[in-house]
């Protein structure tokens, strides 16, 4: 069959249909993916509860235990201080870890591919569920600061505080739900998922400032945790959720690490998000 | 509100494709297919399973690059304007697509969002899609607890609030009870009156895509056997043949091309979630 010069003209639609997409679209489209996945936690906040138990064992169990070991904790501030920031950027780290697992039952269920054939650009579908991973982070966060508070952890309980702390925790969460998703887009089943979640998520928690500062450790392994985000992410917390708190490496880095590597990622993720409907 | 395809004449060829292909790995999923659906037709693709109906829909909804050939869907190439594409298609996929922790109502509010459609014309045409596929009352809850053909009917209401110029229904019927599949059909034939909707249907139920679909294609070993109305296939055969005479003729009893261990475990499990 002889191919007619260029395709026939474009059948017209509806307004939305011809009308560019604008910025507001886009901001919509991400907002709609974290829309949903609120609105799937309002109905059912079982996940957020059980969740929960993990920061108040690490802070109740390890946390008192560890307090009484003397050398660990760094200058001015008490172990159980120090490993409650530690505890909040690793509950955000277990959510969003779990990002990819849930991206892959989306795609086995169907879910996934009514996102896929929507014209929202694939990196607002990929930021809409790095938003998402941070808002039940956040939920993890009210948790930790609630024990802590309860533990007397000298929190810093400013406004402009917990806004950096939201702001920290908004970000990782985006950073590493983000990574969880394209492990995601190579791996491809959940079997395989699991293994790697298992994996990864053990020497990004301890190859960090998380539990014990970097001084503590061998230098190669000072060198490993100087690459992860997660150690920047937890300085973060640690200079603004805590009374008497200090950055070592400076807010202003701290941020740009988190920043950067979240857009990296997210561009990343953006190009391969599309496998997820072969 | 009008709806401004319908300026358009009936004939228009809404979805073309030429030697589309798409091989995985040594398996020729679907190989060099030839098809043109015009404006307002329900058209039908039946084929044993593995036959690559699915694997088609998939190239023609952007889901899955072809390997070769091109396509045209509403007058826009898949392969350079898939975003072109995407805003002017609905697709129910054959698995499970609406979100079962979430309600009625927000599944369509995040499909309006997803598709632009106006802030202030949502809630009106959200309304309407429920009114229209009969499930105001079941709106406000959870989807987990709809039944098979509830869900299937609200999908179809998902890929619809953006008026799309062509709607690709995967299986719409799987896994459903004869009532159920009776009522997804009421909706679909619907459709096409009210609005000159173009419907790709890929269907394993013979008697439906019979009664319902103006035209069909048999697909085998991703290729297309034959075309033409449910009347003229069926007349090639005998004067009182049926279209499963037509396929046990023109297909053969060939289901043992079998679709993969995953393609099987999803369907059935998409299966169940339905019923």
């Amino acid at each position: 069959m002889a191919m007619s010069g260029g395709h026939a003209a474009p059948l017209g639609s509806t307004a939305e249909a011809s009308r560019r997409p604008s910025l507001a679209d886009y901001v919509t489209q991400t907002f709609a993916v974290a829309a949903a996945e609120v609105q799937k936690l309002y109905h059912d906040p079982f996940e957020l509860l059980t969740r929960a138990v993990q920061p108040v064992l690490w802070l109740m169990l390890f946390g008192v235990v560890m307090a009484r070991v003397h050398g660990v904790a760094p200058g001015n501030v008490p172990y159980l201080d120090f490993l409650a920031a530690g505890i909040l950027a690793q509950s955000a780290l277990f959510v969003a870890i779990f990002y990819g697992i849930a991206a892959i039952w989306e795609r086995d269920l169907g879910v996934l591919q009514r996102y896929l054939v929507s014209p929202a650009p694939r990196s607002a579908l990929v930021l809409g569920k790095a938003m998402s991973a941070g808002v039940r982070a956040l939920s993890q966060a009210l948790v930790v600061y609630i024990l802590a508070l309860l533990l007397g952890v000298g929190l810093d309980l400013h406004v402009l505080s917990i806004v950096g702390v939201v702001v920290a925790i908004l970000l990782g969460s985006a950073l590493f739900s983000t990574l969880s998703l394209i492990i995601a887009c190579i791996v491809r089943t959940r079997e395989r998922f699991m293994g790697i979640g298992q994996v990864l998520t053990m020497p990004i928690f301890f190859a960090s400032n998380a539990i014990y500062p970097l001084s503590l450790m061998p230098p190669w392994l000072n060198v490993v945790s100087h690459l992860n985000p997660l150690t920047y992410e937890v300085d973060a917390l640690r200079a603004l959720m805590l009374q008497g708190g200090t950055s070592d490496y400076g807010l202003a880095l701290d941020y740009m690490v988190l920043l950067a590597t979240t857009a990296a990622l997210t561009a990343i993720a953006a190009r391969m998000y599309r496998r997820m409907g072969y | 509100m009008s709806d401004s395809q319908t300026n358009l004449p009936i004939g228009d060829v809404v979805v073309q494709t030429i030697a589309l292909t798409r091989a995985f790995g040594d398996l020729v999923a679907v190989d060099h297919v030839n098809l043109l659906v015009n404006r307002g037709e329900i058209f039908g693709l039946i084929g044993p399973n593995g036959a690559g109906k699915s694997t088609l829909i998939k190239m023609l909804t952007t889901l899955l690059p072809p390997s070769s050939g091109t396509a045209t869907v509403a007058g826009y190439d898949i392969v350079r304007e898939p975003a072109q594409v995407r805003r002017h298609i609905g697709y129910v996929p054959q698995l499970l697509s609406a979100d079962g922790s979430l309600t009625g109502y927000e599944n369509l509010l995040l499909s309006a969002r997803l598709y632009g459609v106006p802030r202030k014309e949502r809630t009106q045409r959200i309304n309407r899609a429920l009114e229209r596929m009969g499930l105001m009352e079941a709106a406000n809850r959870v989807v987990g607890h709809f039944s098979g053909g509830m869900i299937r009917r609200l999908e179809i209401a998902q890929s619809l609030l953006h008026r799309p110029t062509v709607l690709f229904l995967d299986e719409p019927t799987v896994g459903l009870d004869p009532g159920a599949r009776e009522a997804v059909w009421e909706r679909v034939v619907d459709l096409k009156k009210s609005f000159q909707r173009t419907m790709i249907v890929c269907s394993h139920h013979m008697d439906e895509v019979d009664e319902f679909c103006d035209r069909i294609a048999l697909v085998d070993r991703g290729r297309i056997v034959d075309i033409g109305t449910p009347w003229e296939l069926k007349a090639k055969i005998a004067p009182d043949a049926t279209l499963d005479d037509v396929f046990v003729r023109l297909l053969g009893t060939s289901n043992e091309v079998g679709e993969s261990y995953g393609d099987v475990r999803r369907a059935r499990r998409a299966a169940r979630e339905h019923g």
